[in-house]
């Protein structure tokens, strides 16, 4: 686990090789994380990965959250593991919904409502787009399936960018903020007090 | 022991005659009706699914239910059959998600006639816990069920009950069991009087024979 100095050595050291591709850092419960520019996160992957002194050649877990409010609203995590040295080291990509960019009036709402394009006919430039990292750790395949059958985020380059939970029929992105809950009210005494 | 296969030898032989005829007749002979003997034979070998979806096919006759602690055998149901095709009854045991209902429901439309449905446990009978986008708020909203088992999950006990309870729906004995136990005879016509209570003969019939059985 690299500190907070050892971060920010890292930093400084992607930094000379890769200006700008670091916009923040953030060191909290013993937890590393870069927050990298979106357009950059494989050069900064690949040199986690090939940096002599790195080595970070594991990935074990690859997914994405939404926070909705925030600006930018999703984010694409890689947590990376150098099985020598038993460090880890996460990886956060900031990505903004392009459906709100073009609006310039904040969050929207109705992502059910939009028209979604079946993957790989349509450029889906509805949707938040990040280069695939596959090419560096083949383990990405099926976790970057999962976060765009739920997210609905845009791996560029992946070889077979499927729904891979859900049914291929579905429509809509369940893990989004904005999408509903779903399921059925039911008629509990305390529901009925609180929300009904 | 040895006399009554003797006389049962002699009557097939045509041997017997009067008065031991009679009795034997007495004695070894059921009358009844074809279809309530073809219900008894159907009621007690029952063929289910070997087939499991969630944590509640860990009881399912696949596992606790068909062990011999309690030993589903005891009601004819022990031979599990793998191909919906050689089955009788599918027990739901788990929750159904979205994408799993057109494959139950396929394997259902397989399974030939005469054929039952048990909903077991509270997630497939309404979805339970799991009230969100992924999985189906209760099996019957995409095939028909016979026997809706609650419990999260049920006891071994209550899905032998509920299995005794099918078998007595195959025999064609409507008795649910509750009217006579809370004395609810005679207050069943609000339920009947609801919008989706269209009448039906088969319906009216079911309903005097229940009321004639509870002594209503």
């Amino acid at each position: 686990m690299p500190d907070a100095p050892g971060l920010e050595l890292i930093r400084g050291e992607i930094e000379q090789d890769h200006p700008g591709a670091v916009v923040d850092t953030s060191f909290a419960q013993e937890r590393a994380v870069l927050v990298v520019d979106a357009a950059q996160v494989l050069p900064v992957l690949r040199w986690l990965r090939d940096s002599p002194g790195q080595g970070y050649r594991f990935l074990s877990s690859l997914h994405a959250a939404d926070y909705l409010p925030a600006e930018p609203r999703f984010a694409v995590h890689y947590e990376l593991l150098n099985r020598d040295r038993v460090e880890r080291i996460g990886v956060k990509a900031l990505l903004a919904d392009p459906a709100v960019g073009d609006q310039g009036e904040g969050p929207r709402t109705d992502t059910l409502a939009r028209p979604q394009a079946p993957p790989g006919q349509d450029p889906q430039s509805d949707l938040p787009q990040i280069d695939s990292c596959v090419s560096l750790f083949p383990t990405a395949e099926f976790q970057e399936r999962e976060v765009f059958d739920f997210f609905g985020i845009v791996f560029r380059g992946h070889p077979d960018l499927r729904r891979i939970l859900m049914p291929e029929d579905y429509v809509g992105w369940p893990q989004r903020r904005d999408f509903p809950m779903g399921g059925e009210p039911v008629t509990f005494t305390y529901n009925e007090r609180n929300y009904g | 022991m040895r006399a009554r296969q003797l006389r049962a030898r002699d009557m097939l032989r045509g041997d017997l005659e009067g008065e031991e005829l009679e009795r034997h007749v007495e004695e070894k002979v059921v009358m009844t009706s074809f279809e309530r003997m073809l219900g008894w034979a159907r009621s007690n070998s029952i063929f289910p699914l070997t087939f499991g979806l969630a944590c509640c096919a860990i009881e399912a006759p696949i596992a606790v239910v068909g062990s011999p602690r309690y030993d589903l055998a005891r009601f004819g149901a022990e031979a599990l059959r793998a191909s919906p095709r050689q089955a009788d009854m599918i027990i739901l045991s788990g929750r159904v998600s979205v994408k799993m209902a057109p494959v139950v429901r396929r394997l259902y439309d397989q399974m030939l006639e005469p054929k039952w449905a048990v909903s077991m446990g509270a997630c497939s009978s309404s979805g339970g816990m799991f009230s969100n986008y992924a999985v189906v708020q209760g099996a019957d909203k995409f095939m028909p069920i016979d026997l809706h088992i609650p419990g999260c999950p049920p006891r071994p006990e209550a899905v032998l009950y509920g299995f005794n309870k099918l078998q007595r729906k195959i025999q064609g004995n409507p008795d649910q069991g509750w009217r006579a136990r809370y004395g609810a005879a005679g207050t069943e016509e609000w339920a009947r009087g609801g919008p989706r209570s269209a009448p039906s003969a088969e319906g009216d019939e079911a309903y005097l024979v229940a009321r004639e059985l509870i002594g209503a």
